[in-house]
């Protein structure tokens, strides 16, 4: 028998789609580059699936067309097929081995979420209105990542219900509060402890960032794509949006929430200084704003 | 078990009847209770709104190709945008899928003479027109231009006039819906044939019954949502109105309840198509019948409580985000049995590649796409960077172009010449295929990226550094608007001209194929007895052309290809 054994087929073909796969989740090269603290996170996050994702499109794709080829008609055979209705064993493990993916994604979303800040602003508040309506479905992941956070309930009063964006651990106020106000079709960003205010944001590297959103007509959507963080921005509903801004340059703002006929046109920039230009920056525009 | 179905004799339906014996084309036109009429007219009414949405994508499409709005007012390109959606969603999908193929194919397939409501169906149907007609009205006060979403303030402030034609219109279909859905269930829980079992019920049923349950559920409450929104723009109310103590995000959640189910209402129809499509074409029974009856049900309960991953970066609370990151993904869980199911169904079988069974096949490989995208979207940390992106409108193209559109054209190839009597061609078919599934690739696989990158979706002007792949979008779009052309004379020209179908041109299992092509009005002359499974291919059934009552002997290469096939004369 010259024919290869189907297990050592299959061995193989496993062999290849993992390395494959793991080939694409590293080189799909399909994000922007990255330019806060979270964007590292959702980026490992996502080549996580994309990896999971290759491998099960490779599966079912090739599967799907090696049976195309494979059980094709041959012209002039009027029979049928096999007449197999089922197989339990089968069943469970496509059943099964979904829900371990799903179940582990779901557990690593949650990790990735507490890590991005995602349960600091708000889940603070939450548990000051509620009382504490967490625990009956919390992975432990959850409760984990709360708990260090918790100082953040007495840190000044942030009025936002809700938000994203802490970083894990930050016990205190923001380095830099900048108050954003969303209105057709424009960002305007009011910095209060200098009473500046401009139609960018400028932010120093390596420092936190709290921004503090009000809408003033409809609902609009801040969105730094190289931040990986987006934020509705909800008239009558405060939101906030927490971040480190980890490389020097300028990166696109953009509404991402349909506001009008302009949304498209919604653009500005978040420029990002080394904390000296930033403070130049800062003085200069003072002195502007006073004069 | 053995006995064979008895297959109606080719006499016209008795006279003893008050219906006429066949209808005439201009029954079609009318008020008309036959559950056959009515799929008939929602599939061609629903057909003609494809074409109205299809060619307001195209303008997008066109609008697009450059940066800047040149093409189109922005506003008018928002009002486009928002009745693509609206049409494709509540004109085309849900009534071709679920009031089409539903109406049609339900009492076939159970063995009943009609719907266990005929005249509530029939006003199901007529409230499909005036909806689609309020919708093009609305043109004229400037068009909805608020999203399909039309989440308050923007929905409150822009074209009240439009905006309050539009709530009546989808008011009109969720009446339809409701009402369509009732006559679903109790027909498929009261009026099968006293001889097929539950576990011979066909997938599509089991299918249709889950998304009318679905619908029972959450219609009322887009209902409400959508009332609330009209007194508020109407009657002073500010149920949504920030500045005067209404709640903005209320509206997402009402919204949200309904149009993620909506979703599934979309889906699990076709996945019923599908479970119909695949086995007789591959000549294979159905992989698991039972798995893949109860994922449907999986689906529609499961389905209930993730529609929150439509608001993860809106005012919800963090515990929201993560109970339903964790609930959508798994959704994914009975949709990936339900792949795998058709999938193995190919795997030993004798596949015949009919243009239905391309389509099914093209669904299989489209959806996986589409699926994956899905589960990415459901996790709340991904979630909030692509959200609101053309990410998402390349996702839930996948899911709904890849997805239901190609399951539409599998049903249509496959049961048309069961509605009309008739053949389609088949190549022309074939070139169908071939241009939807390049075009359907060439439009919306770029998408994902430009989401990636940075690109928001519902703009009329983007920056400039996107412009290369919006090229391929709009191009793969224009592929697509192409890809109708083969399929429409197709349909009309066989409609009128094509072959004469015998009673059963795919040697299929189910019922609808034992009476005659088109069946008479009230189905069978004497109703069916079931013997078999809807899908017990390989043993002997269904083999040789039906009207030969002795098939399962094992004569099977003897048995030569019914003369006016011709599918099988083809190669
Ligand atoms: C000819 C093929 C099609 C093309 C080229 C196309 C293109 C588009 C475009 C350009 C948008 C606007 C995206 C944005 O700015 O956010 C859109 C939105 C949408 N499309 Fe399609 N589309 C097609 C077919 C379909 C089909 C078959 C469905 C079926 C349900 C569908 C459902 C939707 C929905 C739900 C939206 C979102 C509308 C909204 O956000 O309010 N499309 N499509
Ligand atoms: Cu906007
Ligand atoms: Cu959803």
């Amino acid at each position: 028998m010259k024919q290869i054994p189907a297990s050592i087929l299959t061995l193989l073909a496993g062999i290849v789609i993992t390395l494959v796969s793991l080939w694409v989740g590293q080189h799909h090269g399909l994000l922007p580059e990255q330019a806060s603290e979270q964007a590292p996170l959702v980026d490992r996050f996502f080549s996580v699936m994309v990896t999971i994702g290759t491998a099960l499109f490779l599966v079912v794709q090739g599967a799907l067309i090696i049976f195309i080829i494979k059980f094709r008609r041959r012209s002039g055979d009027e029979t049928d097929g096999l007449p197999i209705e089922g197989s339990i064993p089968l069943e469970i493990l496509w059943t099964a081995v979904p829900a371990i993916i799903v179940i582990g994604l779901g557990i690593y979303s949650v990790d990735v979420y507490a890590q991005m800040g995602g349960f600091a602003p708000a889940g603070g508040m939450v548990a000051h209105h509620h009382t504490r309506p967490h625990h009956w479905f919390t992975p432990d992941a959850v409760a984990a990542s709360l708990e260090p956070n918790s100082g953040l309930m007495a840190a000044p009063a942030t009025l936002a219900k809700y938000g994203i964006g802490a970083a894990a651990g930050q016990t205190d106020s923001a380095d830099l509060t900048v108050n954003v106000t969303g209105l057709q079709y424009a960002w305007l960003f009011n910095y209060p402890d200098s009473g500046i205010v401009s139609g960018e944001l400028h932010v120093p590297l390596g420092q936190s960032v709290q921004l503090n959103f009000t809408a003033q007509d409809v609902i609009h959507s801040f969105w730094i794509p190289q931040f990986r963080l987006k934020q509705d921005v909800i008239p009558g509903e405060n939101t906030e949006l927490h971040f480190v801004a980890t490389k020097v340059g300028t990166y696109p703002v953009v509404c991402a929430e349909l506001c009008g006929g302009y949304h498209g046109s919604m653009r500005t920039q978040i420029i990002v200084h080394n904390p000296d230009e930033f403070a130049v920056w800062l003085q200069q525009n003072q002195i502007a704003s006073h004069a | 078990m053995e006995t064979q179905i008895i297959s109606n004799t080719t006499s016209p339906t008795s006279t003893a009847t008050e219906h006429p014996a066949a209808w005439k084309w201009y029954d079609y036109f009318r008020f008309n209770v036959d559950h056959k009429v009515i799929g008939i007219q929602y599939l061609v009414t629903s057909f003609v709104f494809y074409l109205i949405g299809g060619l307001m994508a195209m303008a997008l499409r066109t609008e697009l190709y450059t940066p800047d709005p040149d093409v189109l007012n922005p506003n008018l390109y928002n009002a486009f945008m928002t009745n693509h959606g609206t049409i494709m969603i509540f004109l085309w999908i849900v009534p071709a899928a679920i009031g089409g193929f539903g109406n049609y194919l339900i009492p076939l397939m159970i063995g009943a003479r009609d719907m266990a409501f005929p005249k509530l169906n029939a006003i199901a149907f007529w409230l499909n027109p005036p909806a689609g007609a309020l919708l093009l009205a609305s043109f004229l006060f400037g068009g909805s231009q608020s999203g399909w979403t039309a989440y308050p303030p923007l929905s409150l402030i822009t074209a009240n006039t439009a905006q309050t034609l539009w709530i009546l219109s989808i008011v009109l279909v969720g009446t339809s819906s409701i009402l369509g859905s009732v006559n679903f269930v109790v027909t498929i829980l009261k009026m099968k044939v006293p001889s097929m079992q539950w576990s011979q019920l066909p997938l599509f049923c089991w299918a249709i019954l889950a998304t009318s349950v679905l619908a029972l559920l959450s219609t009322p409450v887009l209902a409400a949502g959508l009332v609330l929104l009209l007194f508020d723009i109407n009657f002073g109310t500010s149920f949504f109105k920030p500045d005067a103590g209404g709640n903005v995000v209320l509206y997402q959640h009402l919204f949200w309840f309904y149009s993620h189910p909506a979703v599934y209402l979309m889906i699990l129809p076709i996945f019923g198509i599908m479970s119909e499509v695949i086995p007789p074409h591959a000549r294979k029974p159905i992989f698991g019948y039972k798995a893949i009856a109860y994922s449907s049900l999986a689906i529609c309960i499961v389905g209930l409580f993730v529609w929150v991953h439509h608001m993860f970066t809106s005012g919800t609370p963090p515990w929201m985000r993560v109970f339903f990151t964790v609930s959508t993904l798994i959704v994914a869980v009975p949709t990936g049995v339900k792949i795998f199911g058709w999938v193995a169904t190919l795997w030993g079988g004798k596949i015949r590649f009919t243009s239905a069974m391309l389509f099914a096949l093209g669904l299989l490989s489209m959806f996986v796409i589409g699926g994956l995208g899905g589960v990415t979207l459901g996790t709340a940390p991904f979630d909030l960077h692509v959200h609101d992106t053309y990410y998402v409108v390349g996702h839930f193209h996948y899911v709904l172009f890849g997805g239901s559109v190609f399951g539409i054209y599998a049903g249509i190839y496959h049961w048309f010449p069961k509605m009309t009597g008739r053949m389609m061609n088949e190549r022309l078919g074939q070139l169908h295929f071939v241009l939807t599934f390049i075009g359907t690739h060439l439009t919306f696989l770029p998408m994902h990226k430009l989401g990636l990158q940075g690109m928001p979706r519902r703009v009329a002007m983007y920056d400039p550094q996107f412009v290369n792949l919006n090229h391929l979008c709009t191009v793969g779009a224009f592929v697509l608007g192409i890809s109708v052309l083969p399929f429409f004379i197709n349909a009309v020209w066989s409609w009128i001209a094509g072959a004469k179908a015998p009673d059963n041109p795919w040697n299929a299992l189910t019922l609808e194929w034992t009476t005659s092509s088109p069946p008479p009005v009230e189905n069978w002359e004497v109703l069916p007895v079931v013997t078999h499974g809807p899908y017990d291919y390989g043993m002997g059934y269904g083999v040789s052309h039906d009207s030969n009552p002795d098939a399962n002997d094992s004569s099977d290469d003897s048995s030569a290809p019914p003369a006016s096939n011709p599918i099988l004369a083809l190669d």
